[in-house]
């Protein structure tokens, strides 16, 4: 059994717990824990890498009554990014709430949350997903409503309900697969399911409780409101990773224990309600008026490609085809959570110092603060999926595999999105150019800057280039837990 | 045998309603009672999984209810304490509505 | 020469320009030595280490840097005598281009963010001379894109920002189609890695009609930098940019990595046969056409210096896939010959432009009378520059122009010499009067804006050499066009490889 696994969850956890006790150190604690965290999900990255997939089962009871952990390279990946993103936002709040009141009561939550993440991508069963979920949607809400204004609250309230009707929908597939199968365990269940009524509704059900939470179109209509509400960033790990497990959890259900359940025709029905998705939140972020507004929008959009993969992905036996297609599916979900993380960081940055992010006028704020201007840019490069950011070659594996399969009508949402993402990123780019000048240097402020910036280069020059380990780390075997 | 069909139907009544509920009525706490509906509605069902016949019941589905019910809780108290702090600055937004 | 350095050297050349260039933009605004250290210094060791692998080449040395990106994907920078054509173009008119840039914006604002972005460009250029295959070079081309949109935008100004956004559309459209291209080829020939002679030749005969419609999505994509009528409506719009950025967009960057797109697609993808048979060079043979009269009728009515010049950057660069277009090796080395060509003259035109704006304030035509006894020098330059362009022995515009007729003729495209002649002629209307109000006409009492005085110089040094410089090199190209590694030896080089397999 590998230790890593299992303190993973737990070292944010008792963090939490740290800052709780001891608000006043709060700031010091949580930076510890914060560190200690992302330590050891390096160690869990390292011994993926050489061990392949790893599996823990907690307090030496096994399935089906004590609690599995389990991490593949996919899921590997996705708690490296989780770590770095949440390493960064950890730094920015430091300098982002200057109330000290707020930071303290920042930390726990923000902590429970990172320990819910952790859990949900090392989750081995469907009951333990259903917990993690509880965790994420309690300190998701009580974050959001952190900015503590009427609209802010009235977001949080109303995504708090959505989530628990989320989690009452999910709890209920997972009853139906219980009674059936008398079994939670992913990978045992992977053996037993099959075609069948029972088993199909289940997933209907599983599924809708994780798109709810995940905002795919048509099941979006919460997340704007709550992320262009919240403080900066919160906002950035609910768009970068709060939405990002749900919608891994339900791509991972649906490619692997579920795999045998699913037919075609639903795949495809997954891939339509995703390019639905691309599009919609493509073009309301192209409408919307505020920064973050737009930034909200855009995660729906970005939450639809992933989707797009599954009916392309579904067909597929295993092989290098299938690998590859995995691939790009993460690259797409890790180069999103980077950028999303840094635009929303950035936008804050923005919104501080203008005292609003009314994208018209943000003209001479966006000139005085040229890395962070740089972080919008970078970020946007990646969102849009232009060379040499990851989404690129993404996007390029997808439509290989569209062209491929003769399932060439995935190509026009690709495209479209891309172009509409890259009207609405430049629609905000060209404020950046003015006839002010620029201050001296080019980063104003380190701790608030940086953490955006290191995050945007990290989902374009770091993703892009370096790819290729990614496959490393998937080739041993792909998702099957 | 019946036992467990009347809990479960109830079960599956009590979800139907509460997320009838929750679709149809507009105010948040309404909201809020419906979902609570609801989960009572899926615990009653797990519960009703649980029997064996003659044998202890299985307790899975028994820790599951439990862990259920104390995070239904805590969700609830997290939104009723929202719900007031909205009502403290003047409830919820005109636009919002 | 070790292997290390064989594959190490493509990298090192992109590098050279990208490592300053990051270093730039965390320059203090005020350090003008500094970032002039580093802009020096990157672009003399990308000329060095592009002097070594001329050599290596010349001597049939392959040079490849490899980087997986994913199953089947690779970056790949790689070396042949095409890229090597191109990648001196680039590293030496950048070197030129840097210290007018110096000379220009001197006391300007902004200045690290405009010389990062310039570095990252001239990163780019490189890295589609390099390309080794077709997705690295649709990488650096949609790089070259963001890279640049900055610069078009610098200025600020509400015209600033309208020409950078019509820029975007088109070039971000253009990206679209060309993706969307080189995907489906990818799935139809696998890796798409750039051989003379092409690699589509020996698949079977039933693709033919998807090489058809896939030939059309990348000219689509390409012709829109290469600004080939009707995809050529931004050219004249970034003009707004300052003076070294459009040199640098005419003569090197943009537009010529569209030409240059166009050249590998015909001779290293398709292969120069199949495009023939396919009827794919009788397409490119007439939108070249249609450009080049087009741009030269467009250039006649323009009275803003810098927009004649846009035009006639439309119509000059059509040279290049016109000669592209002509089945024969007589006709691909006029066209390859007048890339470098047009890069060397154009840039000429544009640094005399912006000497002229600076200097004095003259942007318009009609106000150039007499501008030769204020400005010999420069004007001289300018006179070399148009005279090349029309076509005057010796310089270089006409080892280009003579190439391509008598490739027409070989390649027995007759009505190509008609297009030249009237191409010719027309280029002569627009840029003769110009010379002749310049020359011998009277000057005015008072230029529009005088804002450099005169003394022993008649504008900085530092915007005077560059045009004087590549003026020199026009002549230079024209008069040793026989001389080994002059750029007409190289284009026959290339022309030998690609037809005589």
């Amino acid at each position: 059994m590998n230790a890593s696994l299992p303190l993973a969850v737990c070292l944010p956890l008792l963090g939490a717990l740290a800052t709780t006790l001891a608000p006043a150190r709060a700031r010091a604690l949580g930076l510890i824990a914060a560190l200690a965290s992302s330590g050891v999900v390096l160690w869990l990255v390292v011994g993926v890498w050489e061990q392949g997939p790893l599996r823990a089962s907690l307090g030496g009871w096994s399935a089906p009554l004590g609690i599995a952990l389990a991490a593949d390279g996919a899921v590997a990946a996705l708690l490296a990014m989780t770590a770095m993103v949440a390493l960064a936002i950890s730094i920015h709040a430091g300098g982002y709430f200057r109330d000290p009141e707020r930071l303290r009561q920042f930390w726990p939550l923000w902590l429970l949350l990172w320990a819910a993440l952790n859990a949900l991508f090392l989750a081995a069963d469907l009951f333990n997903i259903y917990v993690g979920l509880e965790l994420l949607g309690l300190s998701g809400a009580a974050l959001a409503a952190l900015g503590g204004g009427r609209a802010a609250l009235t977001a949080s309230l109303r995504y708090l309900l959505v989530g628990l009707l989320g989690s009452m929908t999910y709890l209920l597939g997972v009853a139906l697969i219980y009674a059936a199968h008398g079994q939670l365990d992913l990978a045992l269940l992977g053996t037993r399911l099959g075609p069948g009524l029972v088993d199909a509704t289940a997933l209907a059900l599983l599924s809708l409780g994780l798109a709810l939470k995940a905002a795919l179109f048509p099941l979006h209509f919460w997340l704007p409101p709550t992320h262009a509400n919240a403080p900066a960033p919160v906002s950035a790990a609910l768009s970068a990773l709060v939405g990002k497990v749900a919608a891994w959890l339900l791509l991972m259900l649906w490619l692997g224990p579920f795999a045998a359940v699913t037919q075609p025709a639903a795949a495809t029905l997954l891939g339509l309600l995703g390019a639905c998705g691309v599009i919609w939140g493509s073009w309301r972020a192209l409408r919307a008026e505020r920064l973050k507004l737009l930034a909200a929008h855009s995660t729906v959009a970005q939450i639809g490609y992933l989707f797009l993969f599954v009916p392309l992905i579904q067909g597929l036996d295993p092989g290098p085809e299938r690998t590859a297609l995995l691939g790009a599916l993460l690259l797409m979900a890790l180069t999103h959570g980077f950028a999303k993380a840094a635009f929303f960081l950035a936008a804050g940055q923005v919104q501080q110092l203008a005292g609003h992010d009314r994208i018209d006028a943000l003209g001479g704020t966006a000139q005085r603060l040229p890395a962070t201007t740089f972080t919008l840019g970078l970020a946007g490069v990646a969102l849009i999926g232009l060379p040499p950011s990851g989404s690129f070659i993404g996007k390029w594996l997808l439509l290989e595999a569209a062209i491929d399969q003769g399932q060439w009508w995935w190509i026009l949402p690709v495209l479209a999105g891309t172009l509409l993402a890259a009207a609405y990123v430049f629609r905000v780019l060209a404020r950046a150019f003015n006839q002010e000048p620029t201050p001296l240097h080019f980063v104003t402020q380190v701790r608030a800057e940086l953490p955006g910036l290191v995050l945007a280069l990290l989902a374009v020059a770091g993703l892009g280039l370096a790819a290729g380990g990614l496959w490393g780390l998937l080739e041993p075997v792909e998702i099957d837990r | 045998m019946s036992t467990q069909l009347l809990y479960g139907g109830a079960g599956v009544a009590l979800c139907v309603l509460g997320l009838w509920a929750f679709l149809v009525h507009r105010p948040l706490l309404r909201k809020l009672i419906a979902i609570n509906i609801m989960g009572s509605g899926v615990f009653h069902l797990l519960i009703a999984l649980a029997e064996r016949d003659g044998a202890p019941p299985d307790p899975v589905p028994h820790a599951l209810v439990l862990t259920g019910i104390v995070v239904a809780v805590s969700a609830t108290a997290l939104a009723l304490v929202f719900g007031r702090r909205l009502d403290e600055q003047g409830g919820v937004p005109e636009d919002e509505r | 020469m070790s292997s290390a350095l064989d594959t190490l050297l493509p990298l090192l050349i992109v590098c050279s320009s990208l490592v300053p260039g990051a270093a730039i933009f965390l320059v203090r605004e005020d350090s003008h030595l500094l970032r002039t250290s580093l802009n020096m210094a990157g672009a003399l060791t990308k000329l060095a280490l592009v002097g070594v692998m001329i050599w290596g080449v010349y001597h049939e040395h392959d040079y490849e840097s490899r980087i997986s990106l994913a199953p089947g994907l690779d970056l790949v920078f790689a070396a042949d005598a095409l890229s090597v054509l191109f990648v001196t173009l680039s590293s030496v008119l950048w070197l030129v281009t840097t210290i007018y840039a110096i000379g220009y914006l001197e006391r300007t604002p902004n200045r690290s963010r405009f010389f990062g972005f310039f570095s990252l460009c001239v990163s780019a250029t490189v890295g589609i001379a390099l390309a080794g295959n077709l997705l690295t070079f649709v990488i650096c081309y949609e790089i070259l894109t963001l890279a640049t949109y900055p610069l078009v935008a610098h200025r600020g100004t509400p015209e600033a920002t309208r020409g950078a956004r019509i820029y975007l559309y088109y070039t971000v459209g253009g990206g679209a189609l060309l993706l969307l291209g080189a995907v489906w080829l990818q799935t139809l020939a696998g890796p798409l890695d750039f051989v003379q002679g092409g690699i589509l030749g020996d698949l079977p005969a039933t693709l033919h009609g998807q090489f058809q419609v896939i030939f059309v999505l990348l000219l689509a994509g390409l012709g829109v930098k290469a600004a080939l009528v009707p995809l050529h409506g931004w050219l004249p719009q970034s003009m707004v940019a300052p003076a070294p950025v459009s040199a640098l967009l005419h003569a090197v960057a943009v537009v010529k990595a569209g030409a240059f797109g166009i050249v590998r697609v015909v001779y290293d993808v398709y292969g120069v046969g199949l495009a023939d048979a396919l009827g794919l060079l009788a397409l490119l043979g007439a939108l070249a056409s249609v450009t080049i009269l087009y741009g030269s009728l467009r250039a006649l009515v323009q009275d803003g210096l810098k927009s004649r010049l846009a035009y006639s950057t439309v119509s000059q660069v059509s040279y290049i896939a016109l000669g592209t277009s002509i089945f024969g090796p007589i006709a691909t080395v006029g066209g390859l010959v007048h890339l470098v060509h047009q890069g060397i003259m154009k840039i000429t035109l544009f640094f005399c432009a912006g000497n002229y704006a600076e200097t004095l304030g003259i942007h318009r035509v009609s106000q150039m009378d007499g501008v030769g006894r204020r400005m010999p020098w420069t004007t001289l330059a300018f006179s070399a520059g148009a005279l090349g362009m029309i076509g005057i022995p010796p310089l270089a515009g006409f080892v280009s122009k003579w190439y391509l007729g008598l490739g027409a003729i070989d390649g027995g495209a007759d009505w190509v010499l008609a297009v030249l002649a009237a191409s010719g002629l027309l280029n002569a209307a627009y840029f003769l009067p110009i010379l002749y109000r310049a020359w011998f006409r009277p000057p005015p009492e008072h230029w529009p804006e005088e804002r450099i005085a005169r003394r022993r110089l008649e504008t900085r040094a530092a915007l005077l050499w560059p045009p004087l410089i590549t003026a020199t090199l026009c002549l230079l190209a024209g008069l040793f066009a026989a001389a080994p590694f002059s750029p007409l030896e190289w284009a026959e080089l290339i022309a030998r490889r690609e037809y005589d397999r």
